[in-house]
């Protein structure tokens, strides 16, 4: 008996009808007739805006595969890893994984490593604040005693495919140009007036970034490459917020 | 907590933030919803924090899933508490609606029975919540699509007793009171006659879409639109009833120009001065 439905049997029920066909048992309308039409609004409402959300957060996937195609892989991908949590600047973590193993898009073995890019991107977005450092406080004596503490923000992206200039030619105002073979490199970050940066950068420079961001003293880290590259990106764009001598570490 | 002004409020959109904050306090106050600022850091909370400095701030929940039958995220509730701490809003907002199922989050604000175990839950839900966020909370009314067989209280009366078990104050949405009122063909007065209006904190204002069925018009709650002339004229006669209350106009979707925004917020403004200043609120 419908009377006999519970609170959480209710919601059970309109969960399920929300990814299927039938509208739930127990809802209605003054006409009857039109119970499935009105149903179909929250469906609507619960796929569409959910989509819209995941295009948010992965701009250049949607664009690689089409509005239309991404739509419907939305819609594949959110009935099987619906998010967890109501802070939706979280949600994603997993659409890359899923990408890699979505037969449809098999065709384009780069999709993943893309979505892995614009998931960082929206995590440096995100990142807890801090202030950069004068540049001054790299020129002190014994500089190779330096650790470095990086921006909350920065992330180091390696990718076996040429997904980061696959990205960056998916941004307004690019030209197209022949990718350069893969891997490709990148530092992920987001820089003090909000801007986040993905700049593509050489094997040896991301081996120095690694070392500092481990907490390597300078010296230490360039053993591994010239650690100029590597130092003038992170003054650059503010990305050094604390400096400590190596000896107390 | 301290009270939200008894004037015209604008839901803030990013895209308005240098507009804003080049002519800084014309609007009384802001409202934002809570889940687009619990990220760490960055755009988003130096905006909300300079916009803070200079307005009294609403937020509004769309998160906590107050209407659900399982428990409430507790981790959820001590971010909403932190952003509270920070931010120090006059007003703190949420819905009577569901939103997550176990532990699946559906990001829409959805319906449920009004029947003497929702009720029980709901309430022990909104003691808590007042309880962990140690504020007064307004609960707002749905715009809803369809109703429950096994219904056994009416939208108003279940209100009223909400209120009343828990002390909660209403955010009286009169845009979702028309859009319910059309689309279960009943009198949005005779709601708002029977509406605990003494509770009301707060009025949203929004606009709506329209859908024709074969049994007559089925108004969709989008916040995409001006707000509709019988909408108007509901919010004037509340206003007749209960003096000025902090107004929200509301737009999320197809967001226009801040221009379009300013022009709305001023209608409902000289609405509320329209009203005697004598009457007074009794919230």
């Amino acid at each position: 008996m419908l009377h006999d439905l519970s609170h959480a049997e209710t919601e059970r029920a309109f969960h399920k009808a929300i990814w299927g066909i039938e509208p739930p048992a127990g809802v209605t309308a003054p006409d009857r007739a039109d119970v499935a039409q009105r149903f179909k609004v929250y469906r609507n409402n619960v796929q569409h805006s959910l989509t819209r959300a995941l295009a948010a957060r992965f701009p250049v996937i949607e664009q690689l595969v089409g509005a239309e195609f991404f739509t419907a892989m939305a819609r594949v991908f959110i009935a099987n890893a619906p998010p967890r949590d109501p802070v939706l600047l979280r949600w994603g973590d997993c659409f890359a994984t899923f990408l890699a193993g979505f037969p449809p898009v098999s065709h384009l073995p780069y999709l993943a490593d893309v979505a892995r890019l614009e998931y960082a991107r929206g995590c440096a977005c995100h990142a807890a604040d801090a202030d950069p450092v004068a540049p001054e406080a790299l020129t002190v004596p014994d500089p190779g005693a330096l650790r470095l503490v990086l921006h909350p923000s920065v992330a180091l992206f390696t990718s076996q495919m040429p997904a980061v200039q696959i990205w960056q030619s998916h941004q307004p105002g690019s030209t197209r140009r022949p990718f350069a073979r893969g891997p490709d490199h990148a530092l992920i970050a987001r820089q003090p007036d909000f801007t986040v940066i993905v700049e593509r950068i050489m094997p040896d420079t991301l081996a120095v970034l690694a070392e500092l961001r481990d907490g390597a003293t300078l010296g230490h880290a360039a053993t591994k490459a010239d650690p100029t590259p590597a130092l003038t990106l992170l003054l650059r764009h503010g990305l050094i917020i604390d400096t400590d001598r190596g000896a107390v570490a | 907590m301290p009270q939200l002004p008894r004037t015209t409020g604008l839901g803030f959109k990013p895209e308005h933030f240098r507009d804003i904050m080049a002519e800084p306090g014309v609007i009384g106050f802001f409202e934002i919803h809570a889940e687009n600022y619990m990220g760490d850091g960055g755009a988003p909370h130096a905006m909300l924090a300079a916009l803070r400095a200079d307005h009294a701030l609403s937020i509004h929940g769309v998160g906590l899933s107050i209407g659900g039958a399982g428990k409430l995220n507790a981790d959820h509730l001590t971010r909403l508490r932190k952003l509270i701490d920070r931010y120090q809003p006059e007003s703190f907002s949420e819905h009577l609606a569901w939103s997550s199922h176990g532990a699946a989050w559906l990001n829409d604000l959805l319906p449920l029975p009004y029947t003497q175990q929702t009720l029980t839950t709901i309430c022990a839900h909104i003691d808590q919540v007042q309880d962990r966020l140690g504020c007064r909370m307004l609960l707002e009314n749905p715009a809803t699509y369809v109703t429950f067989t096994q219904s056994t209280w009416s939208e108003t009366d279940f209100l009223t007793e909400i209120t009343r078990r828990t002390g909660c104050g209403l955010l009286l949405d009169i845009n979702n009171v028309f859009v319910s009122a059309t689309n279960h063909r009943f009198d949005a007065r005779a709601y708002l006659a029977a509406f605990p209006l003494a509770a009301v904190g707060e009025i949203h204002l929004a606009g709506h879409d329209t859908e024709e069925l074969p049994s007559g018009p089925l108004l969709i709650d989008s916040h995409g639109a001006p707000v509709a002339d019988p909408v108007w004229a509901l919010y004037a006669e509340v206003l007749g009833q209960i003096g000025p209350v902090p107004t929200l106009i509301e737009w999320d979707t197809d967001v226009p120009g801040y221009p379009v925004l300013l022009a709305e917020a001023a209608h409902a403004q000289a609405l509320l001065q329209s009203v005697k200043p004598g009457q007074s609120h009794a919230a």
